[in-house]
Formats: structure tokens, sequence, C-alpha cells
């Protein structure tokens, strides 16, 4: 082969490293959307959620997810926006059975104003996950202390959810509500601390450990 | 012996010999490259459906939605097939079955045999080459994308797990496909030339060992696209055990390295025991064969207990065994103590060549003996032996037994004593020297600099109280940097450009080369010289958020290592241009004027490397002794009174 | 006097004067740079001070960094010398260069340099150890059974005159809890000054390291396995929390700061937590060495394994985990006094 022969062979062969490089970049940079908390009434910002027992479509039908409304319509991520210094109000839907949370530590409310949270209907600051249904999933910003639990719903409830995520409030589901304050903006880590990966060793893996299901971040905006 | 590959026709220097039986198979029907892909295909659609047939009512499958034993075995079956339609098991099977096992040809001087399965060490060697530096290139890449995210403490580039992907991915290519990056391609191509052996012990084993790295290459990189592993390279359990799919990629490929491993260094430490030319005493053999000997023997000794920890971690994960599982009696020291125990010796696998090449190349820059052999020796011998001695310096906090610790650090210590010697050997080599400043003396230097920068930062790991401080923390990453990457592969660099003009008859372009290095040199140390500082201030290892005040720091160690980029791009483009770009010319035989015996070979050395077995009459290194050449070829020179030492 | 390709002249320079002159640069350079190391960067060097074992790694950080820096200096020097003075061009036709002296080796400076090395480093290992001893670890994870352990230290929460804090690691946060104050678990890590203290460190899931920087505490949290540390600390100040070893996704955020404060203060924090947290004591778990995870959460205790049957060949059930009372649903722990503060 003459040399603009062999240059043509290698400048071809580099076009493709770099496809192929830029296409995993691309593929590893995809972070799931971002949802803007809705404006409640006086300034104040309101988040939906919901935790759905199975996603039941692909990529991971058994896995379970978090689910955050916006405009309406449920969007599936994990990432959404308040403003700063503000009082922000969740609103959480919870379609999963319980169990005990790995450390009950976490039974107690932190983080909220007033230290509580609102469990259908009834304000509590501490939950017992150890009796009765147990914890179906958490909410935790480790690094602001916020903490609340999510009770699951009765193991032998008649209803369940098993329609593809989102599940409509017809099925059997509790409801939480808990408000916090905003303080500096930042971007802030949360998670649920609930073992639920199923079917992975110490429940730890799975959804718990993938962005867009169990945890994901809260960004704090001016 | 050597009647198994001089099968009728073996050429001898390019008349083609009539076409066998072999050759007159259709393309598509002879093993090589398009059968080891349908191989491998095959095989893993095989092995998935095996695996998926196995796993699929098992209650953890279900509940995770992922099937790991689909994917083992699925890459697990690949490989076998991958390896089938190379025709790597052609000969053991036909042996197996009784049948009289098909001659092998592979003289033909072509670009196609370096695409098969062959028993040319020559060929493996160059193999080698071409692949190491691409599976280099491309986890440096990944290195790339590290950095770029640790650019900020606060904007995130990566998902956090994705990041997490990356970092493992780096950290594996390198560590475990770069184990072989001096012994696979120098030393499969020289070690036989440098002992005056015609061939290696076992032929087929050394090319399967480096089959086996595409694949395991293949599998390592495919992990990314079923959810990568969130472990890291020294993949702990139980993280392992609970991470998704792509553990699997990593542990399969682990494995299929670690093989790969066993039996290149095998091959190696036969070749050099067994096959010495008449006159190659133990004190003439070259200090690169040295190393490569002490080398394999490391790598055959150390690498099946990862085998062990993959295939223990592999259980765990898939038919739910207990070994690394505390909730049913498991221990989580058991992977770190088995995986350090290969780790370990591992990294002296990749510093050992690295010494050897020191070694090799300053006499021959310096025009003097190489000073103090036997300590070297020595030195050698006494680090792999050490090596397994002081694994658990890497569980100092992680509450192992504190009787234990003293004692690891008492060995540890002493393990910096035998690796000094090569450091004693340079000076004494340099001392008086005829010092010759080409690219590959550059890139020697620039290696001793930058190993005593990672061997002294080793002292400060060896030491409980200041392990403490730097233990899981950039400080060991900057350690390693300095002896695998400052060490290891410069030194790796000066052997290619030393070696290069004997393997293809080009050398490469030596201005270039000079760019290159002094680039590489000093974006090298500025990349690596502060992380030993934000290591120290509390910045952990593996960690996309950091604390604000280290940013200036990091950003400075990100921009110097897109220059190292650069550097590797200078490089590749003189590695391209001098090796295939520009049309070849004239080159003496012997251009660094070596004593060395693979230098009295043709370039490229012919298909048998000798004509006749040399005989050896003096050692490689007797620069200013007046001693004559160091091998004979012809009876009638052994008659020669003078010049013979 | 020299032709292309023969030696720079040094010819009449002897071996001794070599020498000579390699020593006097590399002297004057280590007189410069060992005081400047050790005197003026040593008490700035990591971790820092904020501990009795930070501060004696700072101490051997510094010794270190003294004995690498003649190391450094010399081979630099060396190396530097010999590319100046005894260089031929790279492009010396090959024909026109002369071979160096033939020089094997010498005795001398190969039994030198190995007996400097060798007893460099047996006093470093002497030097090291006699620091764990003194320092109790030197602020390291020395497993379930140290051997080295401060005045005061027991086995048994009641009897030990060290505060104790659990240190436990979970995928991504950590909790601390304090036996010696009714179990109580907190989120925060508070300790007070002048304080002797034993970290206990567990994990709930996988392997995680507890890494208190300023303090110089390090000390890997493996699930099913108390590893203890002990620091004593020095004055009020905060205290940076990272996690060292690799533990999942988000094992970079596990970073959080704490706090030392006088006893005074401390006292009034861990009251208040225990006021705070009193309807959630009684659901924590008792407080134990490890507490062994389980895969649907909440807690593994082997003593309330059934009875293996009779003719099984197994052993009854085992006790539960070591030193602690079995577990009662209060949760609660025998508490004992507040450990007293150790004078400076």
């Amino acid at each position: 082969m003459n040399k603009s022969g062999r240059i043509g062979v290698i400048v071809a062969a580099a076009a493709a490293v770099v496809i192929v490089a830029a296409s995993f970049v691309v593929y590893l940079l995809a972070y799931p959307p971002s949802v803007s908390a809705a404006t409640g009434g006086s300034g104040e910002a309101e988040v939906t959620m919901q935790t759905v027992p199975a996603y039941n479509q692909e990529p991971e039908p058994t896995w379970v997810s978090y689910m955050i409304q916006q405009g309406g319509s449920w969007v599936h991520t994990t990432m959404f926006e308040v403003p700063a210094h503000t009082l922000v109000h969740f609103t959480v839907y919870q379609f999963d059975t319980g169990s005990p949370l790995r450390n009950p530590f976490m039974n107690q409310v932190a983080g909220t104003v007033g230290g509580t949270e609102n469990i259908d209907g009834k304000d509590v600051s501490i939950f017992n996950g150890n009796e009765g249904d147990g914890i179906g999933h958490s909410f935790a910003i480790p690094a602001l202390g916020v903490s609340v639990v999510f009770p699951g719903i009765s193991a032998n409830a008649q209803n369940p959810c098993s329609v593809p995520a989102p599940c409509p409030t017809t099925f059997d589901h509790t409801t939480i509500t808990f408000t916090i304050q905003t303080g500096d903006p930042g971007t802030y880590a949360w998670q649920c601390f609930v073992p639920c990966g199923l079917g992975y060793p110490l429940g730890n893996g799975g959804p718990m450990s993938t962005l867009g299901y169990m945890n994901g971040f809260m960004k704090v905006v001016a | 012996m050597a009647t198994d590959i001089a099968a009728p026709g073996v050429d001898t220097g390019g008349t083609p010999e009539p076409p066998s039986e072999a050759r007159t198979r259709r393309w598509w029907r002879r093993s090589g490259l398009p059968a080891a892909v349908v191989g491998a295909v095959v095989g893993y659609l095989i092995g998935t459906y095996l695996g998926t047939w196995v796993g699929q009512d098992n209650q953890q499958v279900q509940g995770m939605g992922h099937n790991d034993f689909a994917v083992t075995l699925g890459y697990l079956g690949g490989t076998v097939g991958w390896l089938a339609g190379m025709g790597a098991l052609t000969y053991p099977v036909q042996k197996m079955l009784g049948h009289q096992p098909a001659a092998e040809h592979e003289h033909e001087r072509s670009l196609g045999r370096y695409f098969r399965y062959t028993l040319d060490h020559k060929v493996v060697g160059v193999q080698y080459l071409v692949a190491m530096i691409s599976y280099f290139l491309v986890g440096g890449l990944f290195a790339l994308a590290v950095r770029t995210e640790l650019l900020s403490p606060t904007r995130h580039l990566f998902p956090p797990g994705k990041y997490l992907e990356i970092v493992g991915e780096h950290g594996t290519l390198m560590m475990m496909m770069m184990t072989s990056a001096i012994l696979g391609p120098f030393g499969n191509y020289f070690v036989p030339l440098m002992i005056g052996s015609r061939r290696m012990a076992f032929p087929r084993l050394e090319a399967l060992s480096f089959w086996l790295t595409p694949a395991a290459f293949l599998v390592l990189l495919s992990g990314l696209l079923i959810g990568g592993f969130p472990a890291g390279w020294t993949g702990y359990a139980p993280l392992s055990i609970q991470a998704t799919q792509g553990q699997d990629a990593y542990l399969v490929a682990f494995g299929l390295m670690a093989i790969s491993m066993i039996v290149g260094g095998f091959n190696i430490v036969v070749t050099v025991i067994n096959y010495r030319a008449p006159g190659m005493t133990w004190t003439r053999i070259p200090l690169f064969t040295w190393s490569m000997l002490v080398t394999g023997m490391l790598m055959s000794l150390a690498a099946p207990v990862l085998v062990l920890g993959c295939y223990l971690s592999l259980m765990d994960r898939t038919v739910q065994t207990a070994l690394f599982d505390v909730e049913h009696g498991g221990s989580p020291y058991l992977w770190e103590n088995v995986f350090w125990f290969f780790g370990h010796p591992e990294v002296y696998i990749l510093a050992l060549p690295g010494f050897g090449i020191a070694a090799e190349l300053l006499p021959v820059f310096t025009r003097k003996p190489a000073f103090g052999y036997r300590i070297v020796v020595a030195g050698m011998v006494g680090v792999g032996l050490l090596s397994f001695f002081v694994w658990q310096h890497h569980l100092f906090v992680s509450g192992i037994n504190s009787d234990m610790r003293p004692v690891v650090m008492l060995t540890t210590e002493m393990i910096s004593i035998p690796t000094g010697f090569i450091f004693l050997a340079a000076i004494g080599t340099l001392w008086r020297a005829r010092i010759r400043l080409t690219v590959p003396m550059l890139f020697i230097l620039g290696g001793l600099f930058n190993f005593l920068i990672g061997g002294i930062s080793g002292v400060f790991l060896s030491d409980v109280p200041t392990d403490a401080v730097a233990h899981g923390s950039f400080f060991v990453m900057s350690h390693f940097h300095y002896t695998i990457m400052g060490g290891y592969m410069f030194f790796f660099f000066a052997g290619l450009y030393y070696w290069l003009p004997k393997m293809t008859g080009r050398m490469l372009n030596k201005r270039l080369g000079q760019v290159h290095f002094w680039t590489l040199f000093v974006f090298f140390n500025s990349t690596f010289l502060p992380l030993f500082a934000i290591g120290e201030l509390g910045m952990p290892r593996r960690v996309f958020e950091y604390a604000d005040s280290l940013q200036a720091l990091n950003m400075w160690v990100s921009i110097s290592a897109y220059l190292i980029g650069v550097s590797m791009l200078i490089f590749v483009y003189n590695f391209l241009k001098s090796t295939v770009i520009d049309p070849p010319s004239p080159l003496p035989a012997n251009p660094w004027g070596s004593r060395g015996l693979e230098w009295f070979t043709s370039t490229p050395p012919a298909a048998d490397n000798f004509e006749r077995i040399p005989t050896v009459v003096s050692g490689p290194y007797e620069y200013g002794t007046g001693a004559g050449p160091m091998a004979v070829f012809r009876d009638e020179d052994l008659m020669q009174p003078e010049g013979v030492s | 006097m020299s032709s292309a390709g023969a030696p720079v002249d040094r010819a009449e320079r002897t071996d001794r004067e070599h020498v000579r002159r390699i020593g006097l640069i590399w002297l004057v350079l280590c007189v410069i740079a060992l005081p400047l190391v050790y005197f003026v960067l040593g008490p700035h060097l990591p971790p820092g001070n904020d501990s009795y074992q930070a501060a004696a790694q700072q101490q051997d950080n510094a010794v270190l960094a003294a004995i690498a820096t003649p190391v450094f200096l010399f081979i630099w020097v060396y190396i530097g010398y010999a590319v100046k003075n005894w260089r031929i061009p790279a492009d010396t036709p090959l024909d026109q260069i002369q071979d160096g002296p033939a020089i094997r080796g010498h005795r001398g400076f190969q039994i030198t340099w190995i007996a400097v090395t060798t007893v460099a480093v047996l006093g470093l290992f002497v030097f090291a150890t006699v620091e764990m001893a003194v320092d109790y670890g030197a602020g390291t994870g020395s497993g379930t059974s140290p051997i080295w352990t401060p005045a005061g230290f027991s086995t048994s929460v009641k009897d030990s005159k060290l505060l104790q804090v659990q240190v436990i690691g979970q995928q991504w946060r950590w909790t601390y809890r304090f036996p010696q104050y009714d179990g109580v678990e907190t989120a925060d890590l508070v300790l007070p000054a002048g304080q002797q203290v034993q970290f206990n460190v567990t994990s709930l899931d996988v392997i995680h390291s507890f890494w208190a920087v300023n303090l110089g505490v390090k000390a890997d949290a493996n699930p099913g396995v108390n590893n203890i540390a002990f620091v004593e600390t020095k004055a009020v100040g905060p205290v940076d929390i990272r996690c060292a070893e690799l533990c999942g996704t988000y094992h970079g955020a596990m970073a959080q700061t704490g706090q030392v404060m006088t006893h005074q203060d401390f006292d009034t924090w861990i009251r208040g937590q225990v006021a705070l947290h009193q309807d959630l004591i009684p659901q924590l778990p008792a407080y134990d060495d490890f507490y062994v995870p389980q895969t649907d959460g909440g807690y593994y205790d082997p003593s309330q394994d059934p009875p293996p049957p009779v003719d099984s060949g197994l052993p009854p059930a085992s006790p539960s985990p070591s030193g602690s009372p079995a577990p009662s649903p209060s949760g609660t722990d025998t508490s004992s006094p507040s450990p007293s503060p150790t004078s400076s």
C-alpha cells in the first residue's frame, strides 16, 4: 500500500476510535431529567413524589423507584430543583409494602419544619418501623440532616399497585407530607435508607445504588 | 522438541513453500480472526441461554431483574468460542482425540500472521506491543474523564454511579490489562533471542496468553454497557457481591487475564531455565532476562490466587455461597486477603520488568559493564520472594490482628532494601561512564527519577502511623502512579524506543522522541506531585466531591493530565509515522552498539532466530574489557584463543 | 585535546576527587534542606496537631521526610553530576565510541549501601513500632483486641474509663452511638476536648472507612467486626470526617464535619440528644459490638435461633455476640457514669 493509502487507513481507524469513544462518553453523561418544584401559594414550593414497588416497564421492570410529578404528569427521575431560603412542601404517595429499617435511628423524623411528618393525616415525630407494616421507603438528605420515613402498605393489602409506574392513587398507598426550609444554594445528594433493592445482597444494590431510582440530587437554586 | 514446529516446509528466509492441506481451506473455514468473532458470538449466545435456563427461577434473580448466571456464562462461553475460533483449542483437542495434529504453517511473511494464532514468539511479541499500547491509550481516556469530573468539587459532569464505573474501568484497564505490558511484547520477543534459543518452551501457551487479552478487554469494556462495576479495580467484597451485572464483567475479565499471566509467565520461566544456548551460564544471562524470569515466577505463583478470588466472588454472586456475606457467616476480610495476596506480588510484577529494562539499557548507553550484576539479581530475587510476605500492609487500618502489623511493617520496610539495589547498580554503572543521552536513555533516567519518588512515598505507606494519614487517599494514588506510570511505563517506552529497530527495522524519530519524553516527564510530575499533598490534606480516593479548599490543586492536576494526553498523542503520531507511514530507511543492524545477543540476528530476526544455535563465550555487559562478541556462530570461531573471556 | 566521541576531558580527576565533589555538593544541599524540611515544613505537615495521635503522625511524617531528603538529594546530585561530567554526544558514530572503565562492582560502596539502607529501615521500623505502642495504635483501627491500649481501657463498656463512641458506617452516611449515654444514636460526631476516646467502628453493610482527618483517626468499618481506634482529643475545634474506603455510589458524599467541644458543652449536647431521642432509644437495637445485617432490614441475633435438631451434630444455638448483655425490649445498655476527662 502506498503512503497515502496507509495514511488513509490510519485516519479512518482514528475516526472510528473517536466515534466509539464519543458514544461511550455520551452514554456515560446521561442524567435523568430534572424537575422543578411547583410554586405553591405565597412563594412556597411544592414537590410531589411517589414510590412504586416495581417499575414494571423497561429498562428495569422489577426495580423499586421514585417518580416525581411535573405539571400534573409523572417523570421517572430523582433530580429536582427547589428555590433557596424557601419553605418546600413535599407530598409523597407510597405504594410499596414495608420492612424494618436497617438502622432504626431513622425511625425518628429529622430536619423537617416542626420535626414531624404527616402520615395519612396524622402528625408524627417518630414511626416505629420494627412493628406493623414497617417502612416502605424513606427520604433523607444526610448533608442537611433531613430524614423522613414512608410507612409501607399492609402485606395483606387488597389492591397493591401492579401496573407500570406511575401508580394512580386508586391503588393502596400511604400519603405522607412534610415541609423543609431550604438554605443556601447548592447540590445535595438524597437517598432512600430502606434496603429495598430486592434480590441484591444487603438490599443496597440495584435501584438503591442507581441514580433515578432510589437516590438523586436536590438542587437548591438561588 | 524443535521438530514440532520445524515441520516440512520451514521457511528460512522467504522461499515460498508449497501450500499444505491447512492452507487450501477457504478463509472462512480456517481458524483466525473471523472465525474467532463468530465463535465468540456463538459461545456468548450458548452461555447466555444456559445461564438463563439455570438461573431464571431463582428468587434472587427474579428480584434483581438481572441474571448473573447468564452474564457470567455468556462471557465465559464467548471467550471459549473466541479461543476456539482462533485455533487455540485445535491442537489440544486433536491430541486428546488421538489424531495427528495438522502441521501448522505460519512462516509466510505477510501482515496476516499478526492476526492469527501463531507459534512464532516474535509475532506474539508484536501483537502484544500493539495491543498493550491500545489498552494503555483507552485506559488513559478514562483517566481524562476522571480528571474532568474532578475539576470541580460541586459541579458534577457524570452521575456518581457512572463516575465510579469510569474510575473502575480506568484502574482495571491499567492494572489488569497492562500487567504484561513489558513481559508481553519485550519478554516474549527478546527472551529467546537473549538466551540464544530458537523458540519458546510453550509457544501455544504464549499465543494463548496473548489471545486472552482482547477477550478480557472486550469483556471489561462491555461491562460499561450493562451497568459497570462500582467497586474499583480492587473489587472489595461485600460491595462487589451487592453490585449489578457489570461486576461479573470485571470478575470474568480479571480471571481471564490471570490465566493469561499464569501461562505467559510459566512459559518464560521454563524457557529461561531450559532453552539457554551452550555457554549461557546463569551469570551471563542478561539482567532483563533475569527480571523476566522472576516476573514469570511471580505471575505463576500469585495469579492463581486471583483466579480463586474471582471464582469465589462469582459463586457468591450467582449460587449464593456465603463466603463474603457476613449475615450468613462469611467474612469481609476474606476478599481483602485473597486479593492482596495476589495484589502485592502483582505490583512487583509491574516493577521488576522495569528494573530489568533499566539494568539492561544502562550498560549500553554508558559503555560500561553492569555494576553489581549479582547484587541486581539478588535484588530482583529478593523482591520477588519478599513480595509474598507483605500484602497485609494494604490492611493496616482494616482491623486485622494488631500483633501482625509490626511484623508486616518490618517485611514491607525490608523490601525497600532489595528494591534499592537497582539504584545501586544505576549509580555504579553511571560512574565515569560514557553517557549517551539517547531517547531510550532519557526514559531510563526519567524512570529512575520517578521511581525514586514512588519508592520513597512507599516508605510513608509502609509505616503504620503515616499510613493512617495516607491510606485510602490520593497519596496512595500518587505513590502507585509514580511507581507504575512513572517507573514501569517510562521503562516501557525506553524499551520500545530501544528495541523497535530490531523488531521492525524502523527507528522512532529522535526529535519527536525527545519532545515526547520531555513533555511526558514534565507533565507527569506536574500531575502527580500535587496529589501527594491533596491526599494528605484529606481527599479520599474515588470520590466525586471534595473539600472546596482543594479545588485549585485539583484543577491544576486535571489540566496537567490533559497535557499528558497531548504528550501521548505526540508519541502515537511518532509511532505511526515512523513504523507505518514513512517508507523504511536503511538502518544498521545494531544502531545502539549493544553487545546483547539479540542484536546479532537479522532485522527483523529470521523465523527460527538463529540458523545455528550460538555458543556463548562472554557476558552481555563486557564493555571496556576487550572481550569479543558475546557468542560465536561457527565452530571455527570457537578455536580463537584471544577475545574469549 | 578531545576528539569527537572522546569523553569530556576530566581524565585527570581521580575517583577520590569525584567522590569529594559529589559529597560536597550533596552535603551543602543537605545542610540547607534538612532543617527546612524538619523544622520549617515539619510543624505544618498533615494531619496537624488536633489530637495526640495526629501529632504523632505528623511527627512521623516529619521524620520520614527528613530521612528521605538526603536520599533524594544524593540520587539527584549524583545523576546530575554524572550527566554533566561523563557525557558524550548521543549521535557519536559507533566506531568512535570508547568504552568506559570496566568496573563491575565495588565492595566498599556496595557494603556501605546495604548497611546504610538496612540500618535506616530497621531504625524506622523500631521508631514506628514504638510510636504505635506509645500512642495506642497511633489513631489506626487496631481491630477487635488491640494490643496497646490506654489506661482505663476495658473490654466491657461498663468498666471502661474512656469515652466510648461507636461509629456506624452505612451506605451512605455515618451515625454515632454513645453506649455510656443510654445508647443514644446521633447523626453528628461531637467529642469533648482533652478526652481519651475509644472509637468502636463497625458497618451495617459493606466496608467503609472512618477517617477523622485532623484527629488522625482512620479505621475501616467492616460488617460484623468491631474495629477499635483510640484518640485523645486536645482543643476545641471542628473535625473533618470522610469515608476512606470505596463503598458504592455515594462514597464521596459520606463527608461531614464533627465538633470537639468543652466538657460542659459536650455534656449539654449529649443530654440534649438523649432528650430529643428518648422515644427513639427503645426502638434501637441493644448496643452491641456490631450488628449483623439482614437482607430485609432489622438485626440478626444468633441467640434467637431455634435450637438445631437433637441428632444433627450441630452445636446448640450460639450465645449472643461478644461482650454485651442479652438484648432486652427496652434496648438500653446499663449506663455507667460518664467517663472522667483525662488531664491534658
